[in-house]
């Protein structure tokens, strides 16, 4: 009864302290605008990347994103482990110049390799914030991990675009005054502050061709979401790793614990306490 | 001469003449045997389990963590990047990593068992004072080295940390300044501060195993304390600690990495915050810094302190309510120190102490809501929320409510510890382990418990 007892105080004390971090979780996320709610393939104890529809969000990115950010933590030989082919990164590898020193010892550039990290396409941030309305956008190889929300958050702020009007209806800035996107911004209903340097990236249908067999048709929401998905997995390309050896170590402890448990009812079978 | 003649003769099991021969230069065999025969208490409950579970975490941790170093640079312009190629290029580096970083919070939540497991069973009473003190001097070494750990990987929470921590010691009047400047080794926290945590890093946790080995010599001298507070008399009343403990230490490990292993596996980033994943920028200060949660209930003491803080007014004329906040929050740790002269009762476990077992569940209640406040911002109003199933508003900012709990935390140590322990009567204590498995019986009342010898074997 008292052992009894004492586990279930020990998990109550584990939770409460656990619980005591989701508060600022929470609040990281933009502005308390909950983000909306997708049904991703990789979240779960058993999720996977859906391979098809991260090539599919590796073109959106390649087409559209990638003139203005980078993936720096990203490796061209990385995507080939997910099955996206070498022809697939091409035109990308040929434009994105890598700076070398040549035989004669003059500096120079060229194209880059599968060895080579996906840079940014602008020469430094004060380049890349500029050409963007004061703003360098961010590296987006961790930006899933590194916003509240995560995918969910991605998604929504790819597709809470609203029109400058809808924005002075809507929303107050800091100084109760309705919010006024000034030329260049635009207003976004899941970022901090609803003004963002980023004009909407998706806006038309089409806009990617999904030339693919089988492949869902390219509306604003479906290349937002496959480009997500490959955003996760390129902040977390260990995932599929991960559960898959989780399960493992978790069936393995748990008969080990189990075991444990036998043997210590056994040993102390004979003791009174 | 025979082998077993001479000083220090070894005793015990026979054994043969290579280990009689290192046994007289090396007491490596007779050690063992300590260990293996150290007569334990047979009535040690779960909450025992948590210092060996303690041990062994330190242990996973510097194994990780020297994984870790063969692959992280401490350098601003490379350490966040490193810590990427370690997550995405290293061989199970994403493992090492999680293991680590989760470790490290792991290792929190289980001496924090550890410490609330000897306030409930008064285990910092004579004769185990100076457990309980090494005890102490673990977890702040613990938070240095947790702290230094985290400024490593180099990401906005780990600069704004930092940065926070070390301006508090600018809060110390006259030389705060210079105390500053040299913890950083430069005008802000840059690549000086960053080497330095990462040497400090390294050293640490080796000064953590010397003072476990001191804790647990300490232990041994005098012997384990058990749920019930007497001391054990007889060999009726203990076991030797193989095969009983091992085994039941062993259990207790497997469901400790069954926790751990959840969140390396299916919540690694549950713990840490998201910016984290940002590289560290002096520009751009985040919306909210917050530290680990390990950190919150002491980040929460140190932010009740403003100038209209009513513990702060008596000594408003004499410091800064920052210097007071910093006092204050090194002060709720260094408290734990006089625990054995706060308390003022006879009777070490709070099984019969019923009011100061009250208080006991009171104080845990307390730095749970003192982590929270610390989780939250100041000025905004306390909602109470869980995970969408309800949401209502307290009216109080989460200030006030760390004021009223910050205020609670030392008004428990300082008034209540000593009056309850003066005022209340206890329950009868059994005579000894044994009794009440072998149905000895209770006898008497509080007074009955009085008239014996005390069990804190005092004169
Ligand atoms: C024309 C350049 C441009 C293009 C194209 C572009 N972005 Fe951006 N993006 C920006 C800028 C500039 C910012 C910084 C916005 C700010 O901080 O106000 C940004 C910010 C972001 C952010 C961070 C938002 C936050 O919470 O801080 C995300 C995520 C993002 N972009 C995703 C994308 C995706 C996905 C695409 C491709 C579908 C894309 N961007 C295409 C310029 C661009
Ligand atoms: C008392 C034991 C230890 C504790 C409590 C501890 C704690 C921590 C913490 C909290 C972090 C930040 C994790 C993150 O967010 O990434 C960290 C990082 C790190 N630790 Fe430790 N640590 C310990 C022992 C060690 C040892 C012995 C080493 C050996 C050098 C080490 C090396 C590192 C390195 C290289 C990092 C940076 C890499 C990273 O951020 O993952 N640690 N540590």
């Amino acid at each position: 009864m008292m052992r009894v007892r004492s586990i279930f105080l020990a998990g109550v004390v584990a939770v409460a302290g656990f619980a005591g971090t989701l508060p600022s979780s929470v609040m990281a996320a933009g502005d308390g605008v909950k983000a909306k709610s997708v049904d991703w393939s990789f979240y779960g104890p058993f999720g996977t990347f859906d391979r098809a529809q991260i090539k599919r969000g590796w073109k959106v990115y390649a087409k559209v994103c990638a003139s203005c950010h980078g993936l720096k933590h990203v490796y061209y030989r990385h995507l080939l482990t997910i099955g996206i082919e070498p022809k697939a990164m091409k035109e990308m590898m040929t434009s994105r110049k890598m700076p070398m020193i040549d035989d004669a010892g003059d500096a120079v550039t060229r194209a880059a390799k599968l060895g080579d990290p996906i840079t940014a396409p602008f020469a430094n941030d004060v380049a890349a914030a500029k050409a963007n309305n004061g703003k360098a956008p961010p590296d987006l190889s961790l930006i899933v991990k590194a916003r509240g929300g995560g995918a969910n958050y991605i998604y929504s702020l790819l597709t809470g675009y609203v029109t400058a009007a809808a924005c002075e209806k809507e929303y107050k800035g800091s100084d109760g005054k309705p919010l006024k996107p000034e030329s260049g911004q635009s207003c976004n209903t899941y970022f901090p502050g609803h003004i963002i340097a980023m004009a909407p990236p998706l806006a038309s249908e089409g806009q990617v061709d999904y030339d693919e067999k089988g492949a869902p048709k390219a509306t604003v929401s479906q290349m937002a979401m496959d480009v997500t998905a490959f955003l996760a997995w390129a902040a977390e390309p260990e995932l599929e790793d991960r559960k898959r050896m989780g399960l493992r170590v978790m069936l393995f402890l748990l008969i080990l614990t189990g075991l444990f448990f036998v043997i210590y009812r056994q040993v102390w079978r004979r003791v009174k306490h | 001469m025979s082998a077993n003649a001479g000083h220090g003769a070894p005793q015990g099991t026979p054994r043969g003449r290579t280990a009689n021969w290192i046994e007289r230069r090396l007491p490596v065999f007779s050690t063992m045997e300590h260990f293996s025969q150290y007569p334990t208490p047979k009535n040690l409950n779960y909450w025992w389990n948590f210092g060996s579970i303690a041990g062994f975490v330190l242990v996973a941790m510097i194994v990780t963590g020297i994984v870790l170093a063969m692959h992280y640079t401490p350098h601003v312009d490379h350490a966040f990047n490193s810590v990427e190629r370690i997550m995405r290029d290293v061989n199970y580096g994403w493992l090492i990593r999680y293991l680590h970083a989760n470790g490290g919070a792991m290792f929190f939540l289980v001496v924090y068992i550890h410490l609330f497991r000897g306030l409930y069973y008064g285990s910092y009473k004579a004769p185990r004072e100076i457990i309980w003190w090494l005890g102490i001097i673990i977890l702040l070494l613990m938070m240095a080295t947790a702290f230094m750990g985290y400024v490593l990987p180099w990401g906005q929470m780990s600069f704004w940390a930092a940065k926070v921590i070390t301006n508090l010691f600018s809060a110390i009047p006259w030389v705060g300044e210079s105390i500053t400047t040299w913890l950083w080794g430069g005008f802000t926290v840059d690549n000086p501060t960053l080497n330095r945590f990462f040497s400090l890093h390294y050293l640490l946790p080796f000064v953590i195993v010397g003072v476990v080995v001191l804790h647990i010599a300490a232990l041994h001298t005098v012997k384990s304390g058990n749920p019930l507070g007497v001391e054990a008399k007889t060999p009726k009343d203990t076991i030797p600690f193989h095969p009983y403990y091992t085994v039941k230490d062993l259990f207790g490990l497997g469901v400790f990495m069954l926790v751990w292993a959840f969140f390396v596996f299916y919540a690694p980033n549950f713990m840490g915050h998201p910016d984290n994943y940002i590289p560290a920028d002096s520009l751009a200060t985040p919306a909210h810094i917050v530290p680990e949660w390990y950190f919150l209930p002491y980040y929460a003491i140190l932010r009740a302190f403003t100038a209209d803080f009513f513990m702060y007014w008596p000594i408003s004329w004499l410091i800064t309510a920052k210097f007071a906040g910093v006092i204050a929050m090194f002060g709720s740790l260094l408290i734990l120190f006089l625990m054995p002269w706060l308390d003022t009762s006879e009777v070490r476990s709070s099984r019969f102490r019923p009011i100061y077992k009250i208080f006991f569940w009171v104080f845990v209640i307390d730095t749970i809501i003192l982590g929270y406040v610390g989780a939250n911002a100041p000025d905004e109003v306390a909602h109470i929320a869980l995970l969408g199933l309800f949401d209502f508003s307290t009216g109080l900012t989460w200030l006030t409510i760390g004021e009223i709990t910050t205020f609670w935390y030392f008004f428990h140590f300082i008034i209540l510890v000593p009056v309850i322990g003066r005022m209340e009567r206890p329950r009868p204590l059994p005579h000894s382990i044994s009794e009440p498995v072998l149905g000895g019986g209770a006898v008497g009342g509080g007074a009955a418990a009085q008239s014996r010898p005390g069990p804190m074997e005092k004169a």
